[in-house]
């Protein structure tokens, strides 16, 4: 069974998690979580707010961590890991955000867009590609287009500058099928590497990091317990056993890759990522994973059905960071109740 | 007495269009239809452009020269619609001057004072060069302006707002760095608010969805009834030249913030009715205008 092929390794533990805890990780989280993860040979390290850098908001979630003092925290205490960042332009500017994290010693910058709106990374590619750091492009919620358009906006990030793209599941909606045609068609069709960013809202975040790597990945996020929005990411000691298992060679030790994710259950994690009902629905629906926190607070709030929300947002092709329009859809939701029991 | 009762067609104020994008062709359409505006120059840079192309067949003086055009033509206007790019506007900022050419500057180069009609109008009057901020900004500082005034302690003000991808051209999505800078300033100066934050969304679902704009602040003790009041008179203003300007959630207060959500549906004149975003920026520019006109036409009538 031993292919021999690499896969590097980004964990996103510190960046996806703090989804899960309303952005409240602390300096000391990280400087722990990273000393274990550095330790057990993870490539990249990334950190920040859920939605990455700049993204403390009240539309969002404010950060506990300003981003200087996580970036600074982290750059402490990792050795051989790379410092990773991830950067949604329309969130985070160059000169306010992008530049001064890399005065601090930020190793790889991951620049991502909604799936079909690549161009707008086209200046936050370049600049970090100009300052000599390693720069990924990203393409979230990539379930809403097909394989030959992702293709073709994945295209406009190589011609930008970056040396690899990762097209994230932020739904947890694809199906190993979905996910080795996306592959095989990027791999096919670009000259840099190809990356998977998976969730779990429908149990197959696993099972489709594996089809990634068979079709040709050759870079898998995963997070420590599956920290991460919703129902979780790939649940990084886990994918680390089932590659060595397949014969890719990952670098991460596992004995130490399970301490992590010890360490990380025992300091960072609140409640181990599980499958919930509205998680589900969240997958199905093709809605951000990082909604189910406020969709079930929103939907509390104004005595509708999280489901019911989840649809519509589904319905309407909302995408990460129109947080805002939960409200409405709640209060549409409420009105129609309403009206439906006159 | 009825101002517009005495405006003969003879007594419009001439204006001029720098830029013949989606935003410049807009802008004309809706100068042809102002009982206060007329068109005296139409300028781009490639004749064949699709605004151009509008332009001509509208049978309105055009000229592919740029700002040079007006240099040797400066009759042909007394106002200047600036509706190029930033870098640019920098350059026609000090041309303009020298020719005494009234400007208003729909880029984010921000040379001139910051205008939003329904809140600075009167200010805005005496200044020779005038900029509307951002798109966001049009749709956003009103309420900003609105929380400003009646609450106490305004610690944060956080304006996201949601655009369809069709919505955005190739220059926004160049300058979303600039667009969030200027929208922020704007913010900060009407409202008074210690920290802003400006948000962008592109959204590409089809049928394209309207623009909307959400906006968030966090002051001391929130009080809810004294805003609806002032932004219900300040969203009575704004109606008046952006007829699709609605307000679709709150004020209310929601985890802790307070929350405002406005929709802004355009007139669909050049650019789809969705691209709110975008006519809410020219309806601004065009309520500016109007308002020199009729002011300016009263001076005249008046030395008369």
């Amino acid at each position: 069974m031993a292919n021999n092929r690499e896969i590097l390794i980004s964990d996103p533990t510190l960046r996806d998690g703090n989804h899960a805890v309303g952005h409240q990780l602390s300096a000391e989280h990280i400087a722990a979580y990273c000393k274990a993860a550095d330790a057990a040979g993870v490539t990249i390290v990334e950190v920040g707010h859920g939605n990455g850098l700049g993204a403390s908001s009240l539309q969002l979630g404010e950060s506990k961590t300003p981003d200087h003092i996580a970036l600074t925290t982290a750059r402490q205490n990792l050795v051989k890991s790379k410092l990773g960042i991830h950067v949604i332009p329309g969130f985070a500017t160059i000169e306010r955000d992008l530049k001064p994290a890399l005065e601090l010693g930020v190793d790889v910058v991951r620049v991502a867009s909604h799936c079909s709106e690549a161009d707008i990374c086209e200046r936050h590619i370049s600049y970090s590609r100009s300052q000599g750091v390693g720069v990924w492009g990203c393409l979230m919620m990539s379930h809403m287009i097909s394989p030959a358009l992702l293709l073709e906006q994945a295209r406009k990030m190589e011609s930008y500058g970056a040396e690899g793209v990762v097209f994230m599941d932020s739904s947890g909606h694809f199906l190993p099928d979905d996910v080795r045609q996306r592959v095989e068609t990027l791999v096919n069709g670009l000259s840099i590497a190809v990356g998977f960013h998976a969730h779990n809202n429908l149990g197959m975040a696993i099972g489709n990091s594996v089809a990634a790597a068979d079709a040709g990945a050759t870079l898998l996020d995963g997070c420590a317990r599956g920290f991460g929005a919703g129902a979780g990411n790939a649940q990084l000691e886990v994918l680390i056993a089932v590659l060595e298992r397949l014969g890719y060679a990952t670098g991460v030790d596992l004995y130490k890759i399970l301490d992590a994710a010890d360490v990380a259950e025992e300091l960072l994690i609140k409640e181990i990522p599980s499958i919930k009902s509205v998680s589900v629905v969240s997958g199905m629906a093709g809605v951000f994973s990082g909604f189910m926190k406020p969709v079930s607070r929103i939907a509390k709030e104004f005595n509708v059905d999280p489901r019911d929300v989840f649809f519509e947002l589904g319905r309407r092709k909302i995408v990460a960071g129109q947080e805002d329009i939960i409200l409405e859809v709640a209060k549409e939701l409420a009105q129609r109740a309403r009206k439906g029991n006159e | 007495m009825n101002r517009e009762a005495v405006i003969h067609p003879t007594d419009k104020l001439k204006v001029a269009i720098i830029g013949s994008g989606n935003i410049g062709t807009d802008l004309l359409i809706k100068v042809l239809r102002s009982p206060y505006l007329e068109c005296g120059a139409f300028i781009g840079r490639n004749l064949s452009s699709s605004g151009m192309m509008k332009a001509l067949s509208l049978g309105v003086p055009v000229s592919a020269n740029g700002i040079d055009y007006i240099v040797k033509n400066p009759d042909c206007c007394d106002l200047v619609f600036d509706a190029t790019s930033a870098k640019s506007h920098f350059e026609h900022a000090p041309i303009l001057k020298n020719l005494n050419k009234r400007v208003i500057d729909l880029t984010p180069a921000k040379i001139g004072l910051m205008s939003v009609p329904s809140v600075n109008l009167e200010d805005s009057l005496t200044e020779f060069n005038v900029n509307m901020v951002t798109c966001g900004g049009q749709a956003s500082i009103p309420v900003a302006y609105a929380i400003g005034q009646t609450q106490t302690d305004v610690e944060y003000i956080e304006v996201v707002s949601s655009i369809a991808s069709r919505s955005a051209g190739p220059a926004t999505r160049q300058n979303l760095d600039e667009y969030i800078k200027t929208t922020e300033d704007g913010i900060k100066e009407f409202s008074g608010a210690t920290r802003t934050k400006a948000i962008l969304n592109l959204n590409p679902a089809e049928p394209c969805v309207d623009m909307q704009t959400t906006i968030f602040a966090k002051v001391k003790h929130p009080d809810i009834e004294k805003l609806t009041g002032v932004l219900a008179q300040l969203v009575e203003k704004i109606r008046k030249y952006v007829p699709g300007y609605e307000i679709i959630l709150g004020p209310i207060v929601e985890n802790g913030r307070i929350v405002v959500m406005a929709r802004v549906r355009g007139l669909g004149d050049y650019l789809p009715a969705y691209a709110g975003n975008l006519d809410i920026i020219n309806c601004a520019a065009i309520a500016m205008a109007e308002e020199y006109a009729r002011v300016s036409l009263n001076q005249t009538s008046r030395e008369h």
